[in-house]
């Protein structure tokens, strides 16, 4: 036997999660220390290429990890202690599975021999993760660590990516045992993700594409997870066959919000065009977009007409909401590429000056329309702004969850994938401002905005002091209209305007606020003002909250009611009380 | 319909239930079981019964065999959602193949003296069940058969004495010479 001392293989357990993150090209983690994750601290400590972010709440890890991902295109590592280190986790790992966010999770657990007895600070990690990660492990061999960490990295960022858990007990973190470099035998030989699309489905898709008459382009995060090649042939696409595009809240970016084609997004509070686009087409080709609630409405009304086309690496995608004619499973990039390929050789550009000249009818609607005053914000406006005075500086965009999400998405126009951070399967308030913690991590030099609301940026407000501990500029863009507006909204709609519990009464001191936590506080009043204080937030090099206080009872319209199809929006102009009361009358009386 | 106040569109399905028998190889891993019936639970479908045992120690696979129901749709969705999970290699529906065997064992407690004793030796006998454990005043039985059969065992079972049955839920297997 060889003398293992001299092995440079062997270490401790902690070492060797170290060693794991160095080796899969790790940089930066975000965590917070605790009892069972001691020994991986002290390996830390004792090393210079991973920085560690310590956060306030292990919460605020999991989503700057998410921010971190999703604007890196890298996976996510947070870095937790047993018990309630873990499940504070359970939220961001919950978002990252439903926006399928690459996110690979340390957690320790206590001592093997303690695991089952109800120790302190024990919880049984695994179990409660099981369904919010992709995959979990409980590591109780360290000679099983090396192998698990890899595998770990490996399902997080393959396939259809989503967030993974590691479990590791203390006296795992201090057993020394064999370490060895990621191996393709590290992986499960069960999991195998599809990467090429069916030849035969291709063709069946492409004789669509080429004999529409009515064709959209509906994509989403897939193509943005796919990476940049996906993004390249999807543009390559709607030029190739001059079909209008639309995308859901997760693909903004993908396709330039400037672009000829584009519709805007789609959904409950898309774009009146995006919406009669989806109702009125014959062919539709989703690309990486998963037929949500918030994009079909009423699925029995979606999209009477159309032959479907999906693209989706998961095949439990395919026909889970709505029946489509030509599933493809593969990723999106690469049967982008088949398409095409096959398309230029053998189809021409379709004839649809007809169905152009229709979706300018709908343009013409202006359902992003709002009345601006001299007196008072407007939300949108306030977008607007802020999205005129960063147009051609390097920004990232990130929000919390509600109505000022719904108004970034619709007003702030996205050039490129990877710039916009959103909360939007599991729509967690409280995501932006760690989101944002995570993005200038990842971009240093970068504009990063978190656009929130008064009430989510109080879930996660704690984080301001992890952006001023690191010197992170963030600017946390709030429009304050002392409501969880979007849940006043419904209540008007649907409630009888019954604002139960929805005003934010006792709000902070937002400028106070700042100060406190050593940041920059601002706050605008008048339309006249705004400007001018965007501009200071934008070149103030530290971390800002912007209290910008906007018209309190403005909602986010248009809007498909629930129960309604795409081609039964309500528009702004429409929202008066009498057609609104009509629009939404149902089960229930409406005032 | 009456659409409810609700920030969601709710559905009435119409599609009728059906029955499927699935098999599915796994890797034999702590807490592969919880994950599979976690699936079940968590998304809301059902599970009519369910087996696994390990049956190749070497690989560590093991199989497990669930009777489940739902529309055809809800059908296509539990067999995607298993075959998505990490540990699963492969997912077969034994009910569209159409060429599958299935079987399952129930132990079967009847008490009783006299002429129900008498009757339930008789039915067994009819039924090709076993005895394997006799008192003066009571019998356990053990037969095999699909679900029906062994149903219609215990039915007939009932006003002789039945006590307590035990089952093993449905193991699967494809006729011919291919294995899944």
């Amino acid at each position: 036997m060889s003398d293992k001392s001299h092995d440079p293989n062997q270490m401790t357990g902690a070492a060797m999660i170290v060693r794991a993150l160095i080796d899969h090209g790790v940089t930066d983690i975000f965590g917070y220390p605790g009892g069972a994750v001691l020994p991986i601290y002290d390996e830390i400590f004792q090393q210079s290429e991973v920085q560690h972010i310590l956060v306030r709440h292990e919460q605020g890890a999991g989503h700057a990890a998410e921010g971190y991902a999703r604007s890196t295109g890298k996976p996510g590592v947070a870095l937790v202690t047993s018990g309630p280190g873990a499940t504070n986790m359970v939220t961001p790992l919950t978002d990252a599975l439903m926006d399928s966010i690459p996110l690979v999770c340390i957690s320790g657990q206590v001592p093997t021999h303690l695991i089952g007895n109800d120790a302190f600070q024990e919880c049984d990690t695994v179990g409660i993760t099981r369904p919010c990660t992709k995959h979990n492990w409980l590591v109780r061999d360290v000679n099983d660590l090396a192998k698990v960490l890899h595998e770990a990295f490996y399902v997080a960022t393959s396939g259809r990516p989503g967030p993974v858990l590691v479990d590791v007990p203390k006296d795992v973190q201090f057993a020394t045992g064999t370490y060895h470099p990621p191996r393709k035998s590290d992986v499960h030989r069960s999991y195998a993700p599809r990467v090429k699309g069916d030849a035969t489905q291709i063709r069946k898709a492409v004789a669509l594409l080429a004999n529409a008459k009515r064709p959209v382009i509906y994509s989403g995060g897939g193509v943005i997870n796919s990476g940049p090649e996906a993004t390249r042939l999807l543009r390559e696409l709607v030029e190739v066959t001059g079909f209008p595009i639309t995308s859901t809240l997760m693909g903004l970016g993908a396709y330039p919000a400037s672009g000829k084609n584009w519709l805007g997004m789609l959904g409950m509070h898309g774009t009146y065009e995006a919406n009669m686009t989806m109702h009125d087409c014959d062919v539709m080709l989703c690309v990486g977009a998963r037929f949500d609630d918030r994009i079909t409405g009423r699925v029995d009304a979606f999209s009477p007409g159309s032959k479907k086309i999906h693209i989706d690496i998961d095949p439990s995608s395919i026909n889970k909401n709505i029946r489509v004619d030509v599933p493809i499973i593969g990723d999106c990039g690469n049967i982008l590429g088949d398409i095409l390929q096959v398309f230029k050789a053998e189809a021409k550009k379709p004839d649809i000056k007809a169905w152009w000249q229709q979706i300018a009818q709908w343009r013409a609607r202006n359902s992003l329309y709002y009345r601006k005053s001299n007196d008072v914000i407007l939300p949108q406006h306030a977008i607007q702004s802020l999205f005129e005075a960063t147009r051609g500086k390097d920004t990232y965009i990130t929000t919390e969850v509600g109505q000022h999400q719904m108004w970034a998405a619709q007003f702030f126009g996205f050039e490129e994938p990877h710039r916009w951070m959103t909360s939007g399967g599991l729509g967690t308030m409280g995501y932006g401002l760690p989101a944002a913690v995570g993005v200038q991590v990842a971009h240093p030099d970068s504009l990063v905005i978190d656009i929130a609301g008064d009430a989510s940026v109080q879930m996660t407000m704690q984080e301001m002091s992890t952006a001023v501990q690191y010197e992170l500029p963030i600017k946390i863009f709030i429009l304050n209209n002392q409501y969880m507006g979007m849940v006043r909204q419904w209540q008007q709609l649907l409630h009888g305007n019954r604002l139960s519990h929805s005003y934010s009464e006792a709000l902070p001191d937002f400028v106070k606020l700042a100060e406190a936590y050593g940041g920059v506080g601002i706050q605008v009043h008048k339309p006249g003002d705004l400007d001018g204080a965007i501009q200071e937030m934008i070149s103030v090099k530290r971390p800002v909250l912007f209290d910008c206080r906007v018209a309190a009872l403005e909602n986010c319209f248009p809007m498909i009611p629930s129960g309604k199809a795409h081609n039964e929006m309500l528009l702004p102009e429409q929202a008066n009380d009498e057609a609104t009361a009509k629009a939404f009358a149902g089960g229930k009386a409406l005032v | 319909m009456n659409q409810p106040a609700s920030a969601y569109f709710i559905e009435e399905r119409h599609d009728p239930n059906e029955t499927h028998t699935l098999s599915v190889l796994v890797q034999n891993e702590p807490g592969v079981l919880a994950r599979v019936i976690g699936l079940f639970s968590g998304r809301g479908y059902n599970i009519e019964s369910l087996t696994v045992s390990e049956t190749e120690s070497q690989k560590h696979l093991s199989r497990i065999t669930i009777v489940t129901t739902g529309t055809p749709m809800v059908i296509e969705q539990i067999k995607h959602q298993l075959d998505r999970m990490i540990p699963v290699y492969r997912v077969v529906d034994m009910t569209l193949t159409r060429r599958s065997i299935e079987r399952e064992l129930a132990m079967v407690k009847v008490r009783g003296q006299g002429e129900h004793r008498v009757e339930a030796l008789r039915l067994a006998d009819a039924f090709r069940a076993r005895v394997i454990d006799a008192t003066t005043e009571s019998f356990v039985f053990e037969i095999t058969g699909n679900t029906d059969k062994i149903n219609q065992y215990i039915d007939l079972m009932r006003p002789l004495g039945l006590v307590e049955v035990s089952r093993t839920g449905v193991a699967a297997i494809g006729r011919g010479p291919e294995g899944m």
